[in-house]
C-alpha cells in the first residue's frame, strides 16, 4: 500500500490494498467479503480473492478452530493473486485475531470488534490477556470499534431483537469498509433489498448496520483518512465478477450451446465442487439436466449414460470422490465415449481438507485407473479461465469420444477475478459429428455399422446415439475386436486396441496450442506451472522482473498430452523449476517424459503460494544457473519447514 | 439443442409405422455362450419373442446391463446396447433414459449385479421411478466366478466360499423393491415361457421404474433351486398364480387359497375349510404396499408355496418426465437460453 497523496481532507489515493475479513464461520465473513468485492469490481478495480473457510458449517463460535476468512486484493492495475498479506485485517473477535495476526504485516492496519473481546472470547481463543491492551500490538495501526454494540443499538426500535440485531455486524464491518475504501453504498443497499425482501426485519437490520458502519468511519474521527483505489486500466469491453465454480458451470452451459449437445450433469454433492451442481441447476431453460445421483458412481454412471444417449455427459467432484469414480472412467475410455470430468482438488489423502486447496490429483488424473487407461487432462488457471478451460475439454472429449478430466481446485473455485466477456460468436463450435449410416461391408455385400471403427485421423470412432435403424450396436467393458467391436480376447488384437487407444490421446497434441510461453531474452530459468499457481508464478516473475532478472514463465493447460513442443521449450532452458501445491507431480512427468532435471518447489499447506516464496524461489534459481552450477546439492526438504525447494526425488 | 428423439423415428410425428419384425430380428449374430442348459437362454428367447408384439422399434430399444453371466445378454439382443460395469447398469439407465425418453431402456442383472455390489443404484433407480425395465435373473449363486453364494443364498448354503456354510440372511428380492419404493414389481421363473412373455410386456408397459424378479437355474452351480416349485410336477401346487381382481388361489383344483389374517399377514389355506368368500382378492393397484409386501414374504424360500405374477402395479410420477417439465416450465418462465444473457447475470461493469 503506497500513499501517492497527503491530502487530509480527500482520500489518499493507493494503488493497490489487500483486506481480510475474518471472523466466526456463522459471522458472515464470506458475503461481507463478497460484497466488497461486487462493489470494488464494479468500480473498476482489478481484483482476486481468497475465502478461507473450515470444513464444520459451524464449529464452536468463538474457537481458533470456526474462523471463516476472506481476504480480497484490490488494484488499479493488473494484479495475479488475491495478495501475500493483509494490509487490513478485519477481526470480528479474538480467534479471529489469533487465528490471522501471524499473517499481518509489521504497519498493517487491525479494526478489532472492540464488543468481542470479552474475557470469555478471549480465554476460548487462548489469550491470557487481552491483545488490545497490553501492547502486544503495537507494531500494527490498531481500531478498537464496537461493532456489535452499535450494530444492536441501530436496530433497536426497528423492532428487531436484540440477539437478530448483533448478526448483522458484518454489514457493519462492511459498511465501515466501504467508507474506508471510499466505496459507494448504493448497490450493497439494493443488494440487502432484494436479498432479503421476505424477511423485511433482517432487510431493514442490515441496511441499518451497513450505513452505521459507513458513518461510523465518517464520523468516529477515528479514522486519518479515507482511501481511494481509482480503476485499474483493464482492456475495453464488458466485465464480470466471476468465481471458477461459477465460470466453469457457464462455460459448460456454452459448451452446450455450441455444440447442440443437451447438457446432463450427474453428481454428487462435495466441496468444494458443489456450487458447480447448484450453479447448473438453476439454468435449466438451457435444456440443462442435473441428477443429484445416490453416490459418485451413479453421478458419473448417469452422465456416461446420458453420453451413450448422445448428451453432453459431465460429473463433477473433489477428492475421495475422483476416486469412486475411476471405475467409470475405465468404461468410458473402453467405451470410447464423450464424457467430462471435473475435479475440483482439494487437499487430500481421504477426508483430507475439504475446504483447502491443492493440486495434489494430477498423478491420479493421469494414472489412477487399472490397465492401460489414458486420457486428456486440461487444467483451468485462474477464475474466470475455468470457463475457457470447460469448452476446451468438452471439445477434446466430443472429438476424440474420450473421458477427459478437467483439473481445478479450490482456490480457483470459490476465488473470484473480473473477467472480460468473451464474444459469444468467437467461442469455439464443437462438431458432435454423429454417425448417421452403416459403415462397413460385410462379406455377404450387407452395409452394417461397426462401432470401432476409426477416423484415420483423429482415431476417434463413431459415436452412435440410439435411435437410427441399421446403426444398432452393443458396447462394453470387454477387449473389443478392432472394428467391429465384437467381444475379443484375442492377445494381438488387445495389443493393436490398447495401442490405438493410447495413439489416439497422444495424438491430441497436434490439435492443441503451443507452450504459451512468457518468455524474455537471455532468461536462463524457466519456470513451469499448471493450474491455480498461475497468479502466484506470474506476481513472482514480475518481481524477479523488477530486479532486473530475466525468468520465462510457461504455464499449461494441456497436461495429457502435453503440447508437441514443450520438450524442445524446456530444452531452451538451463534451469527449469516447477512450483506445484503437492509434492512435485508435474515435475516427477517432465522429468520422465523429456528427461529435464526439474527442479520441484513445492508446498502443502491447504492455501496459494504467496508471490514472495516464488520470487525467493526463482531468484535461487537464477543464481545457480549464474554460477553455472549444475544443480543444487539435494537436500531434504526439513518436515514442517513448509514451502521447501527440492530436487525431484528428494521433495 | 439437438433433439435426439428427432432423428429417431419414434420421435417424428406421423412417421412411418413400425414394421413387423419376427424373432430372428431381435436377434444379433453373436453366438451365445451361456452354458448348456442355463436358464438363461429360456429368458432370452421370451425376450426375444416377446419383442415383435410390442410394437417398438429395435433402434429405439436398448438393453443395459452389469457384469456376471445374465450381464451379456444386451450382446445377444439385435438392438442398441452397454454392456457395463459391475452393479452400475441402473445408474447408467438413468442416465440414458432421463435424457431419451423417446427410447425403450432395459435393464439386464443378477442377484449378485442387482442386490449386492449395485444394491444403491438399484434401489434409488426404483425410489426416483426412472421409466426402465428391470430384469433380475436370480439364480442364488455367483456364477460367473464359479459359485460363491449370493445375496440372495439361503442361509447355511455350502458354496466355494462358504464351505462350513453362508451365515448370511438373503434379500428377498421383492420385499427390498417393495421397500424402495417400487411402482412395479413382479415375479415369474425360466421354466415357463408364456408367464415370462406376459409378465415382461406388463413391466416394459409400465410408466417408470418395473422391477422383475426370475427365478433362473443354474444348472451348473446351483442346479435344481427352484426344482421344488418349478418343476413341471410341482408348479400347479406350489406355484401361487397373481391375477388382478381374483381371489389368491392355487392347487389343481383351486383346493388352496390365501388369506389375510387379524395381524395383517398372509397365509395359505384350504379353501374348503375357509370358504371361498374369505380368501384374500389380489389388488395390484393398492397405493399401499403393505399387502403386496405380505405376499412377497408367503413363501420363506423356493420350496414353500410361493406367489408369481404381478404384486405390485401402481403410477407414480416418472423421474425424467418430471426433469423435462422442468424444463418446459423454465423456458416458458424464463424463455429458451440465452446465452449472452447468462454471462452477465452478475452485475457487470464496462471499461471503455
Amino acid at each position: 500500500m503506497s500513499d501517492t497523496t497527503t491530502d487530509s481532507k480527500s482520500p489518499l489515493l493507493i494503488d493497490r490494498v489487500v483486506i481480510r475479513f475474518a471472523g466466526d464461520s456463522g459471522d458472515g465473513m464470506q458475503l461481507a467479503g463478497d460484497r466488497f468485492t461486487t462493489t470494488s469490481a464494479l468500480l473498476g478495480n482489478d481484483l482476486a480473492t481468497f475465502p478461507d473457510f473450515p470444513a464444520e458449517i459451524r464449529a464452536p463460535a468463538g474457537t481458533l478452530a470456526g474462523v471463516s476468512a476472506f481476504q480480497v486484493h484490490i488494484s488499479d492495475h493488473a494484479i495475479s493473486t488475491p495478495g501475500d498479506s493483509p494490509n487490513v485485517l478485519v477481526a470480528m473477535n479474538p480467534a479471529a485475531l489469533r487465528a490471522n495476526i501471524d499473517a499481518l504485516p509489521k504497519g498493517a492496519t487491525l479494526i478489532a470488534n472492540v464488543d468481542a473481546f470479552d474475557e470469555r472470547s478471549l480465554t476460548k481463543a487462548g489469550y491470557d490477556s487481552n491483545p488490545l491492551g497490553d501492547g502486544s500490538l503495537s507494531a500494527f495501526t490498531v481500531y478498537e470499534v464496537p461493532m456489535t454494540s452499535i450494530t444492536t443499538e441501530v436496530s433497536r426500535d426497528a423492532g428487531v431483537k436484540p440477539r437478530d440485531a448483533e448478526r448483522s455486524k458484518n454489514f457493519f464491518a462492511l459498511g465501515l469498509i466501504c467508507w474506508l475504501y471510499t466505496r459507494p453504498i448504493e448497490a450493497t443497499l439494493q443488494w440487502i433489498e432484494e436479498r432479503y425482501a421476505s424477511k423485511p426485519l433482517v432487510q431493514e437490520a442490515n441496511k441499518r448496520a451497513f450505513k452505521a458502519g459507513f458513518h461510523f468511519g465518517e464520523t468516529a474521527e477515528l479514522f486519518e483518512s479515507s482511501y481511494e483505489v481509482r480503476p485499474a486500466s483493464l482492456a475495453p469491453g464488458e466485465y464480470v465478477n466471476v468465481t471458477g465454480n461459477t465460470a466453469v458451470a457457464w462455460g459448460l452451459i456454452a459448451a452446450s450451446e455450441r455444440s447442440g449437445l443437451p447438457l446432463f450433469l450427474g453428481t454428487y454433492p462435495i466441496t468444494p465442487a458443489s456450487d458447480i451442481l447448484h450453479e447448473l441447476s438453476k439454468h435449466k431453460q438451457f435444456g440443462v439436466r442435473t441428477f443429484q445421483a445416490e453416490d459418485e458412481i451413479s453421478g458419473i454412471g448417469a452422465a456416461l449414460g446420458a453420453a451413450f444417449g448422445g448428451a453432453l455427459g459431465v460429473t463433477t467432484t473433489s477428492g475421495p470422490g475422483v476416486d469412486l469414480k475411476s471405475e467409470t472412467l475405465g468404461l468410458a475410455i473402453s467405451l470410447e465415449l464423450p464424457l467430462v470430468l471435473l475435479d475440483i482438488q482439494r487437499g487430500g489423502p481421504s477426508t483430507g481438507l475439504p475446504t483447502k486447496t491443492e493440486q495434489a490429483d494430477l498423478l491420479h488424473a493421469m494414472y489412477g485407473r487399472h490397465g492401460e487407461a489414458p486420457l486428456p487432462i486440461v487444467a483451468a488457471r485462474t477464475p474466470s479461465h475455468c470457463f475457457e478451460a470447460a469448452i476446451e475439454a468438452v471439445r477434446i472429449a466430443v472429438k476424440y469420444r474420450t473421458p477427459v478430466i478437467l483439473l481445478s481446485d479450490g482456490y480457483l473455485a470459490n476465488g473470484s477475478e473480473p473477467w472480460r466477456i468473451p464474444d459469444i460468436d468467437g467461442l469455439p463450435l464443437i462438431d458432435p459429428g454423429f454417425a448417421s449410416q452403416p459403415n462397413h461391408d460385410e462379406a455377404d455385400g450387407k452395409r452394417t455399422f461397426w462401432p470401432y471403427v476409426r477416423d484415420d485421423e483423429t482415431l476417434a470412432r463413431p459415436w452412435a446415439p440410439p435411435g437410427l435403424a441399421g446403426l444398432e450396436h452393443r458396447i462394453g467393458g470387454l477387449e473389443k475386436a478392432d472394428g467391429s467391436g465384437n467381444v475379443s480376447y484375442d492377445g494381438a488384437n488387445h495389443e493393436r486396441m490398447t495401442r490405438l487407444r493410447a495413439a489416439k490421446i497422444a495424438g491430441i497434441a497436434s490439435d492443441i496450442p503451443p507452450t504459451d510461453v512468457d518468455d524474455e531474452d537471455g532468461a536462463e530459468v524457466l519456470v513451469v506451472g499448471w493450474g491455480s499457481t498461475f497468479g502466484a508464478i506470474s506476481a513472482g516473475v514480475q518481481r524477479v522482473r523488477a530486479r532486473g532478472h530475466r525468468v520465462a514463465h510457461a504455464h499449461l493447460v494441456h497436461l495429457n498430452p502435453f503440447p508437441a513442443d514443450l520438450g524442445h521449450v524446456l530444452g531452451r532452458y538451463p534451469r527449469v523449476l516447477v512450483p506445484e501445491v503437492n509434492l512435485g507431480q508435474l515435475s516427477r512427468l517432465i522429468r520422465a517424459e523429456f528427461l529435464v532435471d526439474a527442479v520441484s518447489f513445492t508446498q502443502v499447506q491447504g492455501v496459494p503460494f504467496r508471490a514472495a516464496a516464488m520470487e525467493t524461489a526463482i531468484l535461487e534459481q537464477i543464481a545457480v544457473a549464474g554460477n553455472g552450477a549444475t544443480s543444487p546439492s539435494p537436500g531434504t526438504t526439513p518436515i514442517g519447514a513448509g514451502a521447501g525447494t527440492s530436487t525431484e526425488g528428494t521433495g | 439443442m439437438t433433439d435426439l428423439a428427432e432423428r429417431s423415428a419414434n420421435g417424428t410425428e406421423g412417421g412411418s409405422p413400425v414394421p413387423a419384425t419376427t424373432r430372428k430380428d431381435w436377434s444379433s449374430d453373436q453366438e451365445v455362450r451361456w452354458c448348456p442348459g442355463c436358464g438363461d437362454y429360456s429368458i432370452l428367447a421370451a425376450v426375444q419373442m416377446l419383442m415383435p408384439d410390442l410394437g417398438v422399434r429395435r433402434e429405439n430399444t436398448v438393453f443395459l446391463s452389469g457384469i456376471g453371466c445374465a450381464a451379456r445378454f444386451p450382446y445377444y439382443m439385435n438392438t442398441y446396447g452397454m454392456h457395463s460395469i459391475h452393479g452400475r447398469a441402473p445408474a447408467i439407465a438413468t442416465g440414458l433414459a432421463t435424457t431419451r425418453p423417446d427410447l425403450d431402456v432395459w435393464v439386464v442383472s443378477g442377484d449378485g449385479d442387482a442386490l449386492s455390489i449395485g444394491g444403491n443404484h438399484l434401489i434409488h433407480a426404483l425410489r426416483r421411478n426412472v421409466n426402465i425395465t428391470i430384469l433380475v435373473f436370480n439364480n442364488q449363486i455367483y456364477g460367473l466366478t464359479k459359485g460363491q453364494y449370493s445375496p440372495t443364498s439361503e442361509v447355511a448354503k455350502v458354496t466355494k466360499s462358504t464351505p462350513f456354510g453362508s451365515l448370511e440372511q438373503p434379500f428377498n428380492p421383492l420385499s427390498l423393491a417393495l421397500g424402495a419404493e417400487a411402482g412395479f414389481v413382479a415375479r415369474t421363473h425360466d421354466m415357463d415361457r408364456k408367464h415370462m412373455m406376459e409378465t415382461f410386456r406388463r413391466a416394459n408397459a409400465h410408466k417408470g421404474a418395473s422391477f422383475v424378479e426370475i427365478y433362473q437355474n443354474c444348472n451348473v452351480f446351483n442346479d435344481g433351486a427352484f426344482e421344488q416349485i418349478t418343476g413341471k410336477d410341482h408348479r400347479t401346487d406350489m406355484l401361487i398364480p397373481l391375477v388382478h381382481g381374483e381371489p389368491i388361489r392355487f392347487g389343481p383344483q383351486g383346493e388352496h387359497g390365501v388369506v389375510m389374517q387379524r395381524d395383517g399377514s398372509v397365509e395359505v389355506v384350504e379353501v374348503v375349510e375357509v370358504g371361498e368368500s374369505a380368501l384374500l382378492v389380489h389388488d395390484e393397484h393398492r397405493d399401499n404396499p403393505g399387502l403386496a409386501f405380505q405376499l412377497s414374504r408367503l413363501s420363506r424360500g423356493p420350496y414353500e408355496p410361493t406367489p408369481i405374477g404381478v404384486l405390485r402395479d401402481v403410477d407414480r410420477p416418472e423421474y425424467g418426465e418430471g426433469m423435462a417439465e422442468q424444463i418446459e416450465t423454465a423456458v416458458e418462465r424464463r424463455g429458451v437460453g440465452d446465452l449472452h444473457a447468462l454471462l452477465r447475470s452478475g452485475s457487470t461493469w464496462t471499461v471503455t
